[in-house]
């Protein structure tokens, strides 16, 4: 289906009356962020974004087009496996205690903008949170009944990988709907098409037309254009195995002199996922609270265990974390733990970007004895 | 099962070299301050009364740095007094501000400022508590934070270890939705190699950190220079930035003396 640009308003009314929370990306300081949208007018018309190792600028474009950008510092993991959550609070009683958890009827989410890596990265998370023995019952009250809208990419960004790790810049799976943004010969218009049957029901009250060869093409185009753009690349060949017999590689140590170990790529990661949890009591010891928030592997407190701290350097952590994005977690979860988006290498103070350190292994390929 | 009235801890405030904007923290948890009276007997505290009961006391919060003989003399006093020491604020911790002076000749300080500088009696350098006495947990921050206050003087009376986190100001900006003014903006930020704790305060409105928690706990000074470097600061700035309230603090010292040896040829 074609639907031009105006039918963006429809599409937050039908989301509305189905009484979604609808969150979506902004501009905000300087970024183009996610935050929870009142109308289409809060999306970045005419915004777009300029990115590289350690370096994001929020830019005018010359048109008026309204997903003309990559990604920004926030993923929807903010949402799904939120930054801070109290877990329950107890209270003491006579008897002993009272607990209550926190259970307040939330309305369901719906995600308008999300790109093709963000839908692996959700996908991944999945694998994380609700398959397997344990299952995250926060995520998956939040996850559950989610509505998402995405987009697929027109450009790529400076820091892309997506095709490296082919997992976009094309929606292939896990939506509800897919737009493709279309600005052309003084046409602004989006083709849209649906992964779900609550998707198709959405899309039949847009008011679009059947898409036409022309446009359908141009929509294409555009996908193939992102493509020929990525910013970065990737060898995936052999990576898993390549990283396992250099644990003692000398670039280890170059990377640890410039990590700051400031956790920045964890946080903006869509697949990282470590969290804390901390205990907080009243000052009159008549109440407590278990919070959950995220934490990261850089921190020394987070491989803290009794008797000591595990992973002492910040080579170790490095170590740990680019190695399980790109070879333990195959183990783990069955799939790269990276989607290549790109945000910890734009995200990263002092530009540490996890392709050029994997090729530079690569380059150097030198196995540790065992 | 018979209940037995526990006697409640004893708390002193200790003042030494120092602006009282950290024992102010204290009176400022207006909201709390109730509650916090109900479960503890302030003992000392002479910013809020002058009525003080006798030592010893369970737990003292010391601020401020020890920069004269008899403040080096005194802090015994107090450590001796006290079951648990908590430093808190920059000054106690690193030195404070007034640690500047470490980097100069203080003789020629008080030549220069003093009428009759032969009454001052002043130590070369302003000092943390902990290079004195046996610390048991210090507490950053210039000021302190009221929150991290009440969670220390809240895990004391629980018995409970504090949740005081070692880590970046970055962690508090990722969590918080911050957007990196570093990264987004091109401003030299000092967050990455300080301890959080002031909830990302000024990245939040904007400005670069001014590191007032001081140095985190693996602080790669040198590799955020290089960096800031390439935002446009010259060693100059960098030694300014490096040298404010936690100048002395072990970290952000060995950066700024570094960065001395590099000179400030490209100042600006």
């Amino acid at each position: 289906m074609v639907v031009v640009a105006e039918g963006l308003d429809r599409l937050f009314e039908a989301l509305r009356r189905r009484e979604f929370t609808v969150v979506g990306p902004t501009v905000r300081d300087g970024a183009i962020v996610y935050d929870e949208l009142e109308s289409a007018a809060d999306l970045p018309t005419g915004w777009t974004d300029e990115q590289d190792g350690g370096h994001y600028r929020l830019e005018r474009r010359d048109d008026e087009a309204v997903f003309g950008y990559v990604v920004g510092p926030h993923s929807w993991k903010r949402y799904l496996h939120p930054p801070f959550l109290r877990l329950w609070r107890a209270e003491k009683r006579d008897d002993g205690f009272q607990v209550a958890r926190d259970e307040a009827p939330r309305k369901p989410y719906a995600f308008l903008g999300v790109r093709s890596c963000e839908l692996h990265a959700i996908a991944i998370q999945d694998r994380v949170f609700l398959e397997g023995e344990h299952v995250d019952p926060i995520y998956r009250e939040r996850r559950e009944n989610a509505f998402i809208v995405a987009v697929n990419c027109g450009q790529a960004g400076g820091t892309c990988f997506c095709v490296s790790m082919n997992t976009g810049p094309k929606a292939s799976q896990g939506f509800d709907l897919a737009l493709t943004e279309v600005l052309e010969d003084g046409r602004h218009y989006f083709v849209v098409e649906s992964g779900s049957d609550r998707g198709a029901e959405l899309l039949a009250e847009l008011g679009g037309s059947e898409a036409t060869e022309v446009e359908l093409t141009a929509a294409e185009v555009a996908v193939k254009n992102a493509v020929g753009q990525m910013g970065r690349s990737l060898e995936t060949e052999g990576l898993k195995e390549l990283l396992y017999r250099n644990y003692e590689h000398p670039r280890w140590d170059q990377v640890a002199e410039r990590c700051l170990a400031c956790t920045n790529c964890t946080m903006v990661c869509p697949t990282c996922f470590c969290s804390s949890v901390e205990d907080v009591s009243d000052l009159d010891g008549e109440g407590a609270e278990r919070w959950r928030t995220w934490d990261s592997c850089f921190s020394g407190e987070f491989s803290y265990i009794h008797g000591g701290n595990v992973r002492q350097t910040v080579k170790s952590r490095y170590r740990q974390w680019m190695t399980h994005k790109l070879a333990t977690w195959y183990d783990q979860f069955g799939s790269s733990g990276c989607v290549g988006c790109g945000r910890c290498i734009t995200w990263c103070p002092v530009a540490i970007d996890i392709t050029e350190e994997a090729a530079a292994i690569r380059l150097d390929d030198r196995p540790s004895e065992q | 099962m018979a209940v037995v009235e526990k006697s409640k801890p004893k708390i002193a405030v200790w003042k030494f070299a120092s602006c009282d904007g950290c024992q102010l923290s204290l009176l400022n948890c207006e909201d709390e301050l109730l509650n916090l009276l109900g479960e503890v007997e302030i003992g000392y505290f002479l910013e809020a009364s002058r009525a003080t009961v006798e030592g010893p006391y369970d737990l003292s919060l010391v601020e401020g740095s020890i920069t004269t003989p008899h403040d080096a003399e005194r802090i015994h006093s107090v450590r001796r007094r006290s079951r648990h020491l908590v430093t808190i604020g920059a000054c106690a911790t690193a030195g404070g501000i007034q640690a500047l002076r470490n980097f100069q000749d203080v003789e020629e300080f008080t030549s220069i400022v003093y009428a009759s500088p032969q009454y001052i009696s002043t130590l070369r350098k302003s000092t943390a508590i902990a290079d004195h006495v046996k610390v048991d947990l210090e507490l950053r921050g210039c000021p302190i934070d009221k929150g991290q206050l009440l969670e220390v003087i809240g895990a004391f009376l629980a018995g409970r270890k504090p949740g005081i986190p070692s880590h970046s100001v970055c962690l508090e900006c990722k969590r918080q939705g911050t957007v990196c003014v570093m990264v987004a903006h091109g401003t030299p930020c000092l967050g990455p190699v300080t301890q959080a704790g002031c909830r990302a305060l000024c990245p939040s409105y904007s400005r670069g950190c001014f590191g007032c928690f001081g140095p985190m706990e693996s602080p790669n000074t040198a590799s955020l220079s290089d960096r800031w470097r390439q935002l446009g600061e010259g060693n100059h700035n960098l030694i300014r930035a490096f040298r404010t309230f936690n100048a002395y603090a072990d970290a952000f010292r060995k950066e700024s003396e570094a960065l001395e040896v590099l000179g400030t040829r490209d100042a600006r």
